[in-house]
């Protein structure tokens, strides 16, 4: 198989891990204001405390990765949408001491809770807003980036920035539901649900958006042989919806989460359909942006030794961490 | 053009800001890190309370300082590519993937492991807990060695072919990139250089607790560990430092001429100038003291070897002489400080009044942050003195920035100091507060809110345990 290829599959793979595992813990910040000041905070704080750290690495994966396999790409995007990469590290800033600072300065800890959600909500805005600003096409002329200044503000890029932020919320309501009990779990529910509407409101808003306003992305969707997978997303994301809300509302535990984490799991292959083969579209595809052989090689293995052991101990982090965080406390 | 310029010099601003605030936290985790493992190591091995209570203290301090160094380093992994869009284009086929396995080698090792590292000591038995601790330390230092391979590639670029796009592209050998000839170096005097920063915060830690109570079993051991590391790592700090600046003196002369201020060649012997006032227009050094020949002796171990000048090199290829030669002096002058105030600890130690040298842990208190000052002092010095390229010799750092107008950078570059100083201004804030507390006896680590069993585990070290001391109990000490 393509080097190339293998190579978008890898940086694919550490995008969704990314976008699933930061996900639910930017999802916290953006439901803080709406969770109990006291126990119940703390709980949620709690519950990722021990993990938001490896969570963030992805994104650190994801970024060194496609500066690695796909040079070209990084040097293009990051220009392209450089406030809202600015944004996000800033907001990425607050939010990550705030683990720290609010247990340090009770006196303050208001403060600190408050730029944990602003910090999580921009952060998960920003990353929308650039996944729609990439979707939406940039302009590249001569390896660089030819667009203007604010080419990555559009009502599609908000509507892709508020898609994410719904999508976090439900990520990290359903993450409560699994890891709270009692009256705290019910109020996780009652978020879910919400945000399970918000996401799939936007989903369908975003897919619709892309197939009947863009002519190059509606032809990639309609035309064989595209359109035999086209066919089945629309009715397995809905079905997977539908359980998802069942879950929700019954008594399950960890089930809201994973069918959450399957829903994303199908929103990213369908945004993975609707740009390929293009790194930026809409004129750069992936065997443009690619790194020569050698260093494709180079990478692969050290991700085929690293990424098992990694994805081996990130397990077991979680295992020790497991169950109701009322249960049992961090020490 | 004048537009370029200006984007240009904000685009270097920021990323010298952003990196220079970041290294302020491995400089200081990466000792750390290595710290709390001997503590962890020496308590599992030795029993005795005092290293546990120590490993906990500052366990809290190693939170607050990784999670700065983490959100500022998430920073530095998308600089590259917002600012130095050029530069990551062409040089991403080298260096890329050298950072893709500091990513894979060193950072996930570390956050993977911090967690149980932070919360864990009760879940997974002593061992498991050190295993972790030793997997953090491992990979802060994993972490050093790929950033700094990759730094030093772009000092002493070599093993890569030209590409017809204009990219840089790996040659034969990776071994060639990776081990470049200025790597070792820099890798052994970047890593000792955060051990003695760690080691005299802590020796400072424990001289201000000794002044306060010179019998404090804590502050003893911490002031004990710390001035051996200064009195063992110092010279040999000075000795590496020495050898890294033969290798740059053959590898990027131009950026020694600007540290010893030679304007001029001396074909007959060059003067080691101690001080003076670089004057860039003139050419010359005003008001110079110095020593004849020792320059030449020091750089090739011969009075009358001829050392070339700044007058040998173009003048569109010549660093700032003031700012590295004052860098210079200042990273030297505190290492030297550091030296001494190893020696002195000898002194004391050899007269059995370590604990009881009131001036000794004055002096040690004032030198807590100069290994900060130092390792800055020598980042400038080497990333100005290898000016105007950004990879020696072959790009120049005027042809490396993103296409960005003035305004997008001059914005971004105010956000990054006004948050950096305020957040992180707040949590060095935080690290002092926790410094100021006295170290007791069953010390509580990492503290999370009021969930699950965290109280009652702390109330066990009652009042008895801690004699002499007005310590409140640490359950109502600690931040709940």
């Amino acid at each position: 198989m393509d080097l190339t290829v293998i190579w978008a599959f890898i940086i694919a793979f550490a995008v969704f891990a990314y976008v699933v595992m930061d996900g639910f813990d930017l999802g916290i910040g953006i439901l803080f204001p709406t969770i109990r000041v006291g126990q119940g905070r703390d709980r949620a704080m709690n519950s990722i405390a021990p993990v938001w750290d490896g969570n963030e690495t992805w994104l650190v994966l994801g970024g060194g990765g496609l500066f690695a396999a796909f040079p070209l790409a990084y040097a293009v995007i990051l220009p392209a949408t450089y406030p809202l990469i600015i944004a996000m590290l800033l907001g990425l800033v607050f939010r990550g001491v705030a683990f720290e600072y609010r247990w340090r300065d009770p006196n303050h800890r208001a403060f600190w809770d408050a730029a944990f959600f602003g910090g999580s909500l921009v952060a998960a805005m920003a990353q929308g807003m650039t996944l729609g600003a990439l979707l939406q096409g940039i302009e590249v002329v001569d390896r660089s980036y030819a667009g203007s200044w604010f080419d990555w503000l559009t009502p599609y890029t908000l509507l892709c920035g508020l898609g994410v932020v719904a999508g976090y919320a439900l990520l990290g309501s359903t993450w409560l539901i699994w890891k709270l009990e009692a009256g705290a779990q019910k109020h996780a529910r009652y978020l879910a649900l919400r945000a399970a509407i918000a996401t799939i409101v936007f989903m369908g808003a975003v897919s619709l958006h892309n197939i009947f306003l863009n002519a190059e992305y509606a032809e990639r969707w309609l035309t064989a042989p595209e359109i035999y997978f086209a066919v089945p997303v629309p009715i397995l994301t809905a079905i997977i919806a539908l359980s998802m809300v069942q879950a929700i509302r019954k008594d399950r535990n960890s089930k809201p989460f994973w069918l959450s984490i399957a829903l994303f799991f199908f929103g990213m292959a369908g945004l993975g359909v609707t740009m390929w083969p293009y790194v930026v579209p809409p004129g750069v595809t992936i065997w443009d942006a690619a790194a020569p052989e050698k260093s494709q090689v180079f990478m692969l293995v050290g991700v085929a030794l690293t990424m098992p052991l990694i994805i081996g101990y990130t397990a077991w982090a979680y295992w020790v961490f497991r169950g109701k965080v009322a249960d049992e406390g961090y020490h | 053009m004048f537009d370029q310029l200006d984007a240009l010099l904000l685009a270097r601003i920021q990323f010298a800001f952003t990196v220079s605030f970041h290294f302020f936290f491995p400089a200081f985790s990466i000792g750390l890190a290595s710290y709390l493992a001997v503590l962890e190591g020496l308590w599992l091995k030795t029993g005795k309370q005092v290293y546990l209570d120590l490993f906990k203290y500052w366990l809290k301090i190693f939170a607050i300082a990784f999670a700065m160094g983490v959100v500022s380093g998430i920073v530095m992994s998308y600089q590259f590519g917002t600012n130095w869009s050029v530069f990551s284009d062409v040089a991403g086929p080298v260096i890329g993937p050298l950072m893709a396995y500091e990513v894979l080698t060193a950072f996930f090792l570390e956050a993977g492991f911090l967690g149980v590292m932070l919360f864990g000591m009760n879940k997974v038995g002593k061992k498991l807990h050190f295993t972790a601790t030793l997997m953090v330390a491992i990979g802060t230092f994993v972490s050093a060695f790929w950033i700094l391979s990759v730094n030093s590639w772009m000092q002493t670029p070599v093993g890569h072919v030209m590409g017809d796009n204009g990219q840089f592209l790996p040659g034969d050998s990776w071994w060639d990139i990776v081990f470049n000839p200025s790597f070792p170096y820099r890798l052994v005097h970047t890593v000792m250089a955060a051990y003695l920063t760690t080691a005299f915060v802590v020796g400072g830690v424990g001289a201000w607790h000794l002044l306060k109570d010179k019998a404090n079993p804590h502050a003893r051991k911490m002031f004990s560990m710390a001035m051996w590391m200064a009195a063992l790592v110092t010279p040999l700090q000075i000795f590496a430092g020495d050898m890294h600046g033969l290798n740059t003196l053959e590898h990027q002369p131009a950026k020694v001429m600007a540290m010893e201020g030679h304007f001029e060649s001396h074909p007959d012997g060059a003067p080691l100038i101690l001080f003076g006032i670089p004057d860039s227009e003139s050419k010359t050094v005003r008001y110079a003291i110095e020593i004849p020949k020792l320059s030449s002796l020091i750089l090739k171990h011969d009075l009358n070897a001829s050392m070339d000048g700044l007058d040998t090199i173009p003048d569109d290829e010549e660093p700032p002489v003031g700012m590295v030669f004052w860098s210079f002096r200042i990273m030297v002058g505190i290492g030297f400080a550091m030296l001494g105030i190893g020696l002195w600890s000898l002194y004391a130690r050899g007269r059995k009044r370590l604990y009881d040298a009131p001036w000794l842990h004055r002096a040690a208190i004032l030198m807590a942050p100069s290994g900060f000052a130092a390792v800055l002092a020598g980042w400038i010095t080497t990333e100005v003195g290898r000016q105007p390229y950004v990879i020696y010799g072959l790009l120049r750092t005027a042809d490396a920035a993103s296409p960005l107008d003035a305004p997008a950078v001059a914005a971004s570059l105010l956000a990054f100091i006004i948050v950096y100083f305020t957040v992180f201004g707040i949590g060095v804030w935080y690290i002092l507060r926790l410094m100021s507390k006295t170290p007791y006896a069953g010390e509580v680590g990492v503290k999370r809110g009021d969930t699950g069993p965290i109280r009652t585990a702390g109330i066990t070290p009652g009042p008895t345990q801690n004699p002499g001391h007005d310590e409140p109990l640490p359950a109502e000490k600690e931040d709940v």
